[in-house]
């Protein structure tokens, strides 16, 4: 092996570097030779090419982020312990406690390996949470696939659900809920983001840096093999000769057994105190775990890489920088406190490397031997890398695309015709994006850890964090491609709506914000306007429900030759319960109960799944949202559900009213009779706007009747528009007066058999 | 290196579900000649140098307790492999 | 009455077990699988999981470890033994029970609410419950299909040996329909749904009285303690 050291870059100067290959700009290498005054040696041109990448530095996207850090105000600010920048926000949820959660995507691997793509993706956000300091509680999933009929897509299906459900079990982490959505437009870019959510005290938070000279930099866990290195091989012809190895893989490989061990021994070192920093080995590896510790710290350090324990002995210098092997932490551990780290890393049978040590200087040094092959200012690989102020430009087919809305084009709507309208109602319910996913989620487990209070088919997850008094969590993610591709700024704020509303509706009281957006190329004008537009309306929305955005993820490049996929930002909304034992539960049970609907029906039907599945038809404007009515039902549901009021309640957004009542008599299998003329009357819709509208701001509860009163009451007194729209009843069947009555039994044969049928 | 192979099938009469369902798959997409497809496990037993008989009856033994499940496998062969 | 947990790399529902023995009224006590001694435990839980990754085969690994060997010779001796999923696995790959786990028949992990009935009340752990008594346990795994020769099957089911079986759907595969088996004795019983985790009211299966109302599986601990008290 010929290595290329730093000595030998002073020497040849003029030497020619592949980093058009590794992904740079003509003027980022330059500016790599500016910073270091002499051109990169192979392995620092390795590490700024993963490091500056668009994944790992956001270039294009943060001068977009920074909104969410700047649109907050101190009482926005109060509950957070950490904020963006770190591996996932800390909020403070009461009793000493605190959660870290945030939601990230694997998209490009999963479609080129689903299994392995979609494990490892929850294998990196639940070593993010366990980065924090914070024993993993839950997880949660938003698929995005094909077309459901198009013969790929059941291999991207099968592969990712597999995958998420050989990971996630095998590190006995419930999983309490996400989406599933298919639609063409992701038929060659697959989306697969996956949340994670921790629970932690708050003297056990733990941050990613090294700032005290002298203490040691140890590598643990899983050896370092040649996962991930696809790119970075193109080096490896530099330094090998004919007999070495050719290829190397693109993928990483997961092994859940093995991160369930570095959870259970790192969570022993934290108690015990061991560790003064600690970061999780994902994208770029050890140069990015390096790196970053020593920027975050303001310090430098000195690493041997010789000392990195190898699961393959061919491999390069550069490629150990660069692998992307699975279940690796590195710690910052005082010299003091080493024999007590390895003593508990013995006891879990896992392997460590003490690889160096903090130094005093702001250089990153990493020696291959004797030779030095890295020597960088670590907050120039890290922290500021190139910052893109792309062009933006609102695509020329925005505003037709606006105008053609459902009315102006005069889609047929069956209100004079109840046998078409009876058949769309079961077509649209038991359509793929709205069926029962019972399929996916049977492979999940959702009953690991005992904590589980709300979980798939309701709307949030929810877990209880203290077993003494009750405090729990609730999460909802939502995202919807559609409406943001009507208008990407509201289609932000959509998510953000329904997702609050999700965690309200189960009881909680949301207090914080993740989210993964997804878009097409940062290079077209088009895609950055879309994205711009996306984070303002995020960004925007949160300031006005006072919620900040606590860390999130951003994947760009989603798209199949020059078609971009819809923009999807998903929103994962936090919200806090004092006692879980009061949450409300999706379905009524009871029967006898008033059905109430709250809030205002307007006909909104553009983007909805009426015009997608009846129509196959997308045009016009998505709904209204007032977030400021949305704070206040918001509040109105958390009072109800203080004082027993309400004996559930679900929230209306896709497919409207037809599949929150769906939703509702088949989650306990209780039947219920229910009117919409008064509806149609008093907000002045059609028989199709009342059961498909997705007009924001509504939820469907059901009151037992000797809260009835004191529930009205409180919603006039709060300015809430309520209207009773039907009663429970145990007759087994769904009747919608003057439209149809189904049998649940029929109506559940219809949801639910559409997913094992496409897939089984 | 030197190596002794263990390889480990499901016992002929009992349920082999895995293989069932790979030979579903094949039969699906048109392999119609194979009949039934039986799916086990290949296991290397590395040595420093060439295994004596002795080794031979111990990876036996080896093979026949821990390797595989008596009750659902059999040990279909252990054998010295030259590299 | 003191109830031990083995904790195996991997084990999962550990700390779910314990919390079970603690809602039954006994005093759970964590015992670690490299360390041979049980501390004088009245009985053994051998938790759910992925012990060692399901490397090899399920339970395969975890059978050999330190604290196994002691298990094995106190079961020998009229200690009551109960694994649960990959703890029945264990119990099978020590064979301190029949027969084999193989993975499920659809290929999928599957969770589901699963319907059970009691079968066989002569044994430590089902003491408290009635024969014929039908109950709802979760269910999660992917190596859940139990097979066993035809003499062994029948040898079992002429000696009431089954405790548990799957009503309305067998979920994996099992032949027989068979969910769990006792020993002889009656000491050691093995089942594949998780009773553990229907014992706390609000986090258990769904029931007609109220969301996640089920708590079934607290019979299985509160069985223990019976046949503890009066042994």
């Amino acid at each position: 092996m010929i290595i290329d050291t730093v000595d030998q870059a002073k020497i040849e100067a003029a030497k020619e570097q592949p980093w058009a290959a590794l992904g740079l700009k003509q003027d980022e290498y330059n500016s790599i030779k500016e910073i270091l005054g002499r051109r990169p040696t192979s392995s620092e041109l390795a590490m700024y090419s993963v490091m500056w990448s668009e994944h790992c530095s956001y270039k294009s996207s943060k001068i977009y982020l920074r909104q969410f850090g700047e649109k907050v105000t101190p009482e926005m600010k109060k509950r957070l312990l950490v904020g963006m920048g770190e591996n996932a926000g800390v909020v403070d949820i009461g009793e000493g406690l605190a959660v870290t959660f945030k939601v990230e995507s694997h998209n490009h691997p999963s479609y080129i390996e689903p299994f392995q793509g979609a494990a490892t993706g929850v294998g990196g956000i639940v070593r993010d949470i366990l980065t924090m300091g914070a024993r993993p509680i839950a997880v949660m999933d938003q698929l995005r696939f094909g077309a459901p009929e198009h013969p790929d897509t059941a291999r991207v299906v099968h592969g990712v659900v597999d995958g998420i459900s050989f990971y996630g079990n095998c590190l006995g982490l419930p999983n309490i809920g996400g989406e599933t959505v298919f639609d063409k437009v992701y038929q060659g870019n697959p989306l697969v983001n996956a949340l994670s959510i921790g629970v932690l005290k708050h003297g056990d938070l733990k941050l990613a840096k090294a700032d005290k000279v002298g203490d040691l930099v140890i590598l643990f866990g899983a050896r370092t093999g040649a996962d991930g290195i696809g790119g970075v091989s193109v080096l490896a012809s530099d330094t090998f000769d004919a007999d070495g190895p050719s290829r190397r893989p693109a993928v990483q490989v997961g092994d859940p057994f093995a991160e369930k061990v570095l959870i259970e021994c790192c969570l022993e070192l934290f108690a015990a105190g061991c560790v003064s920093g600690i970061q999780d080995l994902g994208g770029a590896g050890i140069s990015c775990a390096t790196s970053e510790l020593a920027s975050n710290g303001g310090k430098g350090m000195k690493v041997q890489l010789k000392k990195v324990l190898l699961r393959d002995e061919s491999l390069t210098p550069e490629e150990i920088l660069m692998s992307e092997s699975q279940e690796r932490m590195m710690a910052i551990v005082p010299k003091r406190h080493l024999r007590a780290f390895k003593k508990i890393v013995d006891k879990h049978e896992v392997e460590y490397s003490v690889l160096g040590k903090v130094i005093n200087e702001d250089r990153l040094l990493i020696y291959w031997g004797e030779q030095e092959i890295v020597n960088v200012p670590p907050r120039t690989v890290a922290h500021d890398g190139p910052v893109y102020e792309r062009p933006v430009r609102k695509p020329k087919w925005q505003a037709p695309l606006n105008a053609a809305s459902v009315q102006a084009r005069g889609l047929y709507r069956a209100n004079n015709n109840t046998t078409d309208l009876a058949a769309q109602f079961v077509q649209i319910i038991s359509s793929p994006n709205q069926a029962d996913k019972s399929y996916i989620t049977g492979q999940f487990d959702r009953y690991v850890g005992g904590n589980t209070a709300l979980a798939y088919p309701d709307g949030a997850g929810m877990i209880r964090v203290s077993e003494e008094t009750g405090l729990g969590v609730a999460l909802s993610t939502d995202a919807n491609g559609r409406y943001c591709q009507l208008d990407p700024y509201q289609g932000a704020r959509l998510a953000l709506a329904e997702a609050y509303r999700n965690v309200a509706t189960s009881g909680a009281k949301p207090i914080a914000v993740t989210n993964c957006l997804n878009f097409g190329s940062p290079e077209n004008p088009g895609v950055m306007w879309q994205f711009k537009q996306a984070t303002t309306g995020l960004a925007d929305g949160c300031l006005e429900l006072g919620i900040p955005v606590t860390g999130g993820n951003v994947s760009f490049y989603n798209q199949t030759g020059d078609v971009a996929i819809f923009p999807t930002p998903v929103v994962g909304v936090l919200g806090v319960i004092d006692d879980v034992a009061r949450r409300i539960p999706s379905g009524w049970q009871d029967e006898g109960n008033n059905i109430y609907l709250l809030g205002v029906t307007k006909d909104e039907l553009d983007g909805s799944v009426w015009s997608e599945v009846v129509h196959d038809y997308l045009g016009g404007r998505p709904p209204a949202v007032d977030l400021e009515f949305e704070k206040r039902l918001a509040e109105l549901l958390h009072g109800a559900s203080l004082q027993g009021l309400v004996a559930s309640a679900t929230d209306l957004s896709e497919a409207g009213l037809a599949q929150a009542l769906t939703e509702s008599v088949l989650r306990f299998n209780m039947g219920a009779r229910v009117w919409i003329s008064e509806l149609c009357e008093r907000d002045g819709i059609d028989k199709t706007s009342a059961l498909f509208s997705e007009s924001t701001g509504r939820v469907l509860v059901s009151v037992g009747r000797e809260d009835d009163v004191k529930f009205v009451g409180l919603c006039d007194a709060r300015n809430i528009p309520v209207l009773r729209i039907g009663v429970t009843d145990n007759t087994g069947e769904l009747e919608i007066q003057d439209l149809a009555t189904w049998k649940l039994s029929d109506l559940r044969n219809s949801w639910v058999a559409t997913l094992p049928e496409l897939f089984s | 290196m030197p190596k002794i192979i263990v390889q480990v099938m499901p016992k002929q009469d009992l349920l082999d579900p895995q293989g069932k369902a790979v030979a579903k798959a094949l039969e699906r997409s048109g392999h119609k000649a194979i009949s039934a497809v039986r799916i086990g496990k290949r296991i290397e037993l590395h040595y420093a140098t060439t295994p004596t008989d002795s080794q031979l009856q111990e990876a036996r033994k080896i093979a026949e307790s821990f390797l595989s499940n008596g009750v659902i496998e059999d040990v279909v062969e252990v054998s010295i492999e030259q590299d | 009455m003191k109830i031990g947990v083995v904790t195996f790399p991997g084990s999962l529902d550990d700390r779910d077990a314990a919390r079970a023995i603690r809602l039954a009224g006994g005093e759970p006590v964590s015992l670690w699988h490299a360390d041979k001694s049980i501390k004088k435990v009245d009985a053994v839980v051998l938790p759910g999981g992925f012990s060692y990754g399901d490397y090899l085969r399920c339970g395969a690994i975890a059978a050999q470890a330190p604290v196994m060997k002691n298990i094995i010779k106190k079961a020998g001796e009229g200690l009551p033994v109960l694994g649960i999923c990959n703890g029945f696995q264990i119990l099978v790959e020590s064979h301190l029970l029949p027969g084999g786990l193989i993975r499920n028949e659809k290929q999928h992990f599957v969770c589901r609410d699963q319907k059970l009935r009691v079968e066989n009340v002569d044994s430590a752990w089902t003491s408290a419950f009635q024969k014929g008594d039908e109950i709802t346990i979760p269910l999660k795994n992917g190596e859940g299909g139990y097979i066993a020769t035809d003499e062994t099957l029948k040898m079992l089911e002429g000696e009431g040996l089954i405790t548990f079986r799957y009503l309305e759907v067998n979920p994996n595969g099992s032949m027989n329909d068979i969910a769990g088996l006792r020993n002889e004795r009656g000491n050691v019983v093995g089942l594949m749904p998780h009773p553990e985790h229907a014992v706390e009211p609000g986090f258990g299966p769904d029931s007609p009285v109220a969301m996640r109302s089920g708590v079934d599986g607290l019979k299985f601990f509160q069985s223990v303690l019976r046949s503890v008290i009066s042994a």
